[in-house]
């Protein structure tokens, strides 16, 4: 669905929550987020990722109204929102923190919301009930936050969030408390529950791993400014640039500074053709570290610096001229450091940005 | 941790000795020297003393003017913190919405914290002066204000007096409160909850609870003990002994009657009702407390 206007006032067909050319300027005249628009569909499941700092949260914020809009409009399900109070927004959100009341029960602490909205006592003891029992934390009713474990807490602030059946559930990098093992299991979880309930869901995170496995789209935010957006697979295969190059991908992209005549890119005295006729000066050539094709009769010889055991994989580091690259590959391999190496780039699997503005050539 | 050992068994003893000499000298001996008081009749003339038992104690009970001091305390106690609190709380809660000039509004209120309770009376006494005090002219076009014969005049000039000061110190704590709350359980409950004042009465207050019992207790100990320069300055006691403090009785009769008998009694029953007090509010409030 496309966002179309007929004059400034009439809109035709509007996605469940638009964002248009939102602006933050904090009160310091720091610039946090810059002319985003963004359409979300509804039910969609929508990560927001980049570096800390990047104005993700912010944008989060706004959307929830704990933050000022300094430009633009937010509309939700055909409504603009902008100065509508928070709490009429209909939206949920789940803070890194969990962000608890400790001095209430799991069970006021999920009930609060909707005693505040007017709704029977025993609507909420129903609704509180079935909820806890889907996020199997009906045992812990009574408990205060305090008594709980991290993955508890965690829970029950889903739980605070999805007993409110809002029509968008917002995530605040609520996963960066817990655990590594904890974290993925209850990541699985909330792509479970939100497949399960279908509702629209906003999840900020700066981990690329998070991003990839549980969005539906990606938006991938840097300087307060949408790089962006696309599918997990889209964004991975086709970076729009070089920003996103390196910030998608584990590990890490490589980037090779490089100059481009005639469709050869030449890296220190290696040269790759790339089989087109592009001419450019300053060129990053980026290709993915498992995208290298080690083969004994590869074009290119390299010296193993250093190499990596992961188990089933290895990572090999190596130098390119003054230009360090890795390249993944099966430990089955048997190759130590110290060890040379050949391999080929395929110009079918390489990456090409513009220096000057790290744009996709 | 490394332990620093030193050779001497008595170095320790001579660096600790100034403090222990004040300890000794400000707080166990006139310890001691009350519980000998209390037990024993002095003659008015410093010539003598003899074990009276209990005796000082029947005394003071059956004397009616050291209940009035009694009841006084409790109201004044009570009034006080319970402006102090409040005003504070008030304060506190305003201070901390601001956005500019924040740290001006905080050194202006934290302020008066700083001055003596003496000066304070002092300063009180201007204000409910006959001739020229502000507020007792004030009360005086609205209801014919004279703490020299109204109880309840009077009672009205000692609290403002005492208050004042003491707001501060509500003010202080309750903001270092209001600042300890987590930031996002307040946004948390801006989602969950509309109206501020409920959000205040249902997240907020609960939250401040700690600092809230902290200062119940700050507020009673002062209005039992700091008040005394405030009292000295201001009533002294008026109109008759109306506007006595426990502590303010104690030592009127204790150092310008020069009854030390009954001043150390009076001394020893103010103990035991702190303790009763303390006790009581550890007890009964501290339960229903949430701490983080």
């Amino acid at each position: 669905m496309v966002y179309q206007r007929i004059n400034s006032n009439r809109k035709i067909k509007m996605s469940f929550l638009e964002l248009q050319n939102i602006t933050k300027i904090y009160p310091n005249g720091t610039k946090a987020v810059n002319e985003t628009s963004l359409n979300i569909e509804n039910g969609e499941f929508v990560v927001f990722v980049g570096p800390s700092g990047c104005g993700k949260s912010t944008l989060l914020r706004m959307i929830a109204g704990l933050e000022d809009i300094t430009n633009g409009e937010i509309s939700l399900d055909g409504n603009v929102i902008n100065n509508i109070d928070p709490s009429e927004r209909d939206v949920a959100m789940v803070f890194q923190n969990y962000a608890l009341y400790p001095h209430m029960s799991v069970f006021n602490n999920m009930a609060y919301g909707l005693k505040n909205r007017g709704i029977s006592k025993e609507e909420i003891n129903n609704k509180v009930n079935d909820v806890a029992k889907l996020l199997e934390i009906d045992q812990l009713l009574t408990r205060k936050p305090s008594m709980l474990s991290g993955g508890q807490r965690q829970r029950v602030a889903m739980g605070r969030a999805i007993v409110r059946n809002p029509k968008i559930f917002l995530f605040d990098e609520p996963l960066s408390n817990l655990d590594a093992k904890l974290r993925n299991q209850m990541r699985l979880e909330i792509k479970r529950l939100q497949r399960q309930m279908g509702v629209t869901s906003i999840f900020v995170t700066h981990d690329q791993t998070e991003a990839m496995t549980l969005g539906d789209r990606i938006v991938v935010i840097n300087n307060g400014v949408v790089e962006q957006v696309g599918t997990p697979k889209e964004i991975y295969s086709k970076p729009n640039t070089k920003f996103v190059a390196e910030f998608i991908g584990s590990p890490q992209m490589n980037l090779f500074n490089c100059i481009i005549e005639n469709g050869i890119a030449h890296i220190a005295d290696m040269r790759i053709n790339l089989n087109n006729s592009t001419n450019i000066d300053d060129a990053s050539l980026g290709i993915r570290p498992d995208d290298i094709l080690i083969s004994d009769n590869g074009q290119h010889t390299c010296v193993a610096n250093l190499v990596e055991y992961l188990g089933s994989d290895m990572i090999i580091y190596s130098k390119i001229g003054d230009q360090e690259f890795s390249c993944k590959l099966s430990s089955k391999i048997n190759l130590n450091a110290g060890d040379t190496f050949k391999f080929d780039i395929s110009s079918t699997l390489v990456h090409l940005f513009d220096n000057t503005n790290g744009s996709r050539v | 941790m490394k332990k620093v050992q030193f050779k001497s068994n008595y170095s320790q003893y001579f660096f600790l000795a100034p403090q222990l000499l004040i300890l000794l000298i400000f707080l166990y001996w006139p310890i001691i020297q009350t519980f000998k008081d209390a037990f024993t009749m002095q003659d008015a003339f410093g010539f003598g003393s003899q074990f009276a038992g209990f005796d000082n104690f029947l005394f003071i009970f059956s004397d009616p003017s050291y209940f009035t001091a009694f009841k006084f305390t409790i109201i004044y106690s009570f009034v006080i913190t319970l402006i102090t609190g409040s005003i504070g709380l008030l304060l506190a809660v305003q201070a901390n919405k601001v956005m500019h000039g924040k740290s001006a509004y905080k050194t202006l209120l934290i302020w008066p914290y700083a001055i003596a309770p003496a000066v304070v009376g002092v300063m009180a006494n201007y204000f409910f002066s006959e001739r020229y005090g502000l507020l007792h002219h004030l009360f005086n076009n609205l209801w014919g204000f004279n703490w020299y014969e109204n109880v309840f005049d009077a009672y009205i000039y000692v609290i403002i007096a005492g208050s004042w000061k003491q707001i501060s110190a509500n003010f202080i704590f309750f903001l270092a409160g209001l600042q300890a709350i987590q930031k996002t359980v307040i946004e948390a409950s801006i989602i969950d909850c509309k109206s501020n004042i409920r959000r205040f009465w249902t997240i907020t207050f609960p939250l401040l609870m700690p600092t809230t019992f902290f200062l119940i207790i700050i507020n009673i100990t002062y209005a039992f003990f700091d008040t005394f320069g405030i009292i000295d300055t201001t009533t002294i006691g008026a109109p008759g002994s109306e506007t006595k403090t426990l502590v303010y009785k104690a030592y009127i009769d204790g150092f310008k009657g020069l009854d030390l008998g009954s001043a150390g009694a009076q001394s020893i029953m103010m103990m035991i009702i702190v303790l009763v007090i303390t006790i009581f509010q550890f007890r009964y409030i501290e339960g229903k407390i949430h701490y983080n």
